[in-house]
């Protein structure tokens, strides 16, 4: 491979790592400060996606849209209205215990996929939305785009991470982790756990969502099977363990460090004879199912262990 | 009214048994280990292609090569316990839950790897029904999968009351320090539990994939009803897990009955969203489900 072919796949790998790096904050912030969780993650990611593209898209007969309104437009309608979908789900579910709640998280993601393939009127069903608009489109062309796409999306990542990272050491982050680490003491501390939970879990969702939107604007064509739903809340989940669950950096690091796994494997095995590629792509879903047992039993801190802030005492 | 028996209470109570011999194995988990089982699912998936491939070799009816599929979904699940979940039972269950949901991702890519992506099926041609008293038509499939699940909750029955391996299993998951305290061997209740909780998956599995085809989601998109079933009859209670089944599956066929008008109720699309409100429903009002089990 040629030097800019290579260049360019690294961006490409790169913008991808920074959409997983901004889903991977969004679940520590559900799972790392507050202890949800949440196995209905491509499903809040899809939400996003979709609400993005509606938005942003020209009129067309074939689902709802025509708004053609800018994408930063696109970005926060992927955000409320995922958030939306996220409070909705919390309202019910937030309440359920631990396991409980790992259960109707996988219930909640089948229904958001069942909304998007039979509501056709919405999303053109399992034909998908096309023309989704790339940021200045009409001002840069081809491999060029794909790097400002890609400042994009680090900024986004950015902007997350320093959210986050606020969240995280505010007094609100501070109750989510007395809350996750003993629910009984903070509730007798006067602490409204539920509400918490709910800020938490809807915080996360519009997050992903976030995720979502980038995602439709960067592959600008958006349909149910373009993503293996499980495969990404997979990912997602042994990237922020493996990263460090509970540190934002780690959450960072540890997507990256994945995907960057996930995408070398890749260039390894598309070299195989044709009929083994397809073979080799569950190699590779069986080896990551096993790094995540070998993370949770011998490296359950991750790459960057969580490290409370220190408390001042002025 | 018989097109509703035939139509809709006969393939809900076909499917309910899928979901009640599944939702055993989770709810008996769920009682004496105390997690969600995410890989349950991938076990009867597992225990389907076991079947499968018995009969490439063996050309005969496949419930007769059920123990193939069987063998094969317990070496499977004792040996995820002993290297994935045993290592992590001192932390909080939501581990083990976590590292359930990577061994259904394992199970899953197993299967890919082995027996391919596509859907297969394990006996090619039409079968006509067969009709009863000139009005109940009724598949010979059917009519094996519903008697088959009595016969086996009937003896699972009386394997926890009268056995003493039961009576053991259904102590630890009632009061597991009492148990420990009276000298029960738990790891020995761990592995019958798992090899129990097996053996029906597989049966599920095979059931399942004989009334439609085997692939590798099969197991997984059956998961969400089995959760709902385990909750239903209550949490550690086999036999609860058994009638939550049967009700969830008929609930989910005959949620699509033209009950008010000539439109389904439920458009059969959104089947499978039944399952899920009726599990969080009861998670709100009735978390110890139809038959009094444990609370998390």
């Amino acid at each position: 491979m040629e030097l800019t072919g290579l260049f360019f796949y690294l961006v490409s790998v790169l913008i991808a790592g920074g959409i997983y790096a901004v889903l991977c904050l969004a679940l520590n912030v559900q799972w790392g400060m507050g202890g949800l969780f949440n196995a209905g993650i491509a499903g809040f990611f899809a939400v996003g996606a979709y609400a993005s593209a509606i938005v942003t898209t020209a009129v067309s007969s074939k689902h709802l849209g025509g708004f053609e309104l800018p994408i930063p437009f696109g970005l926060a309608a992927a955000m409320i209205i995922a958030g939306v979908t996220g409070w909705v789900v919390a309202k019910i579910c937030v309440r359920l215990k631990s396991d409980y709640l790992a259960m109707a998280s996988v219930g909640i993601a089948e229904i958001l996929r069942l909304v998007i393939v039979n509501e056709s009127w919405l999303t053109n069903g399992s034909l998908g939305i096309a023309g989704v608009p790339r940021p200045f489109g009409n001002l840069v062309q081809g491999r060029e785009a794909d790097l400002l796409y890609l400042a994009m999306v680090w900024l986004c990542v950015l902007a997350v991470y320093i959210l986050c990272q606020r969240l995280y050491v505010s007094p609100w982050g501070r109750t989510l982790r007395a809350i996750r680490d003993n629910e009984d003491s903070a509730r007798a501390a006067g602490k409204d756990v539920d509400w918490f939970r709910l800020q938490t879990f809807v915080i996360g969702c519009a997050i992903m969502g976030l995720a979502g939107a980038l995602s439709a604007h960067y592959f600008k064509f958006l349909s149910p099977s373009a993503t293996e739903p499980l495969l990404v809340t997979f990912l997602v989940w042994v990237m922020l363990m493996a990263g460090g669950s509970g540190n934002n950096r780690g959450a960072i690091v540890g997507a990256l460090a994945i995907w960057f796994i996930w995408s070398g494997t890749e260039i390894i095995t598309s070299r195989l004879p044709p009929e083994w590629i397809t073979r080799s792509s569950y190699i590779r879903m069986l080896l990551v199912g096993l790094l995540l047992q070998f993370v949770l039993q011998k490296f359950r801190s991750g790459l960057i262990p969580e490290k409370s802030p220190k408390i001042r005492s002025d | 009214m018989i097109d509703f028996i035939n139509l809709y209470l006969v393939p809900g109570l076909t499917i309910g048994s899928v979901y009640a011999l599944g939702a055993v194995g989770i709810s008996m988990i769920f009682g004496i280990l105390r997690f969600a089982h995410f890989a349950h699912g991938d076990l009867m998936t597992l225990g389907g292609y076991g079947v499968l491939t018995a009969v490439w070799f063996i050309p005969v009816h496949p419930l007769l090569l059920l123990p193939f599929g069987i063998a094969l979904a317990i070496v499977s699940a004792l040996a995820v316990d002993q290297f994935f979940y045993k290592p992590l039972r001192k932390l909080p269950t939501i581990y083990t839950v976590i590292a359930s949901f990577g061994v259904a991702l394992i199970f899953r890519s197993l299967a890919q790897l082995f027996w391919s992506s596509g859907n297969q099926v394990f006996t090619s041609g039409v079968r006509m029904p067969v009709v009863l008293f000139d009005t109940f038509r009724i598949s010979e499939l059917h009519m094996q999968v519903i008697v088959l699940t009595l016969v086996i909750a009937i003896a699972l029955h009386f394997f926890l009351t009268r056995s003493k391996l039961g009576r053991a299993m259904r102590a630890v998951s009632d009061e597991p320090e009492l148990a420990a305290v009276a000298g029960l061997d738990t790891e020995r209740v761990v592995r019958w539990t798992w090899v129990i909780g097996a053996s029906m998956a597989a049966t599920a599995g095979v059931f399942a994939g004989m009334d439609t085809s085997m692939h590798p989601n099969l197991g997984w998109n059956l998961l969400l009803a089995m959760f709902a079933a385990a909750v239903l009859g209550g949490i550690g209670k086999p036999m609860g897990a058994i009638a939550g089944g049967l009700i969830i599956g008929i609930a989910e066929e005959t949620a699509t009955f033209t009950w008010l008008s000539d439109e389904p109720l439920i458009s059969p699309s959104y089947k499978s969203a039944v399952a899920f409100f009726i599990m969080v429903a009861l998670l709100l009002f009735r978390p110890q489900g139809l038959f009094k089990g444990r609370l998390l």
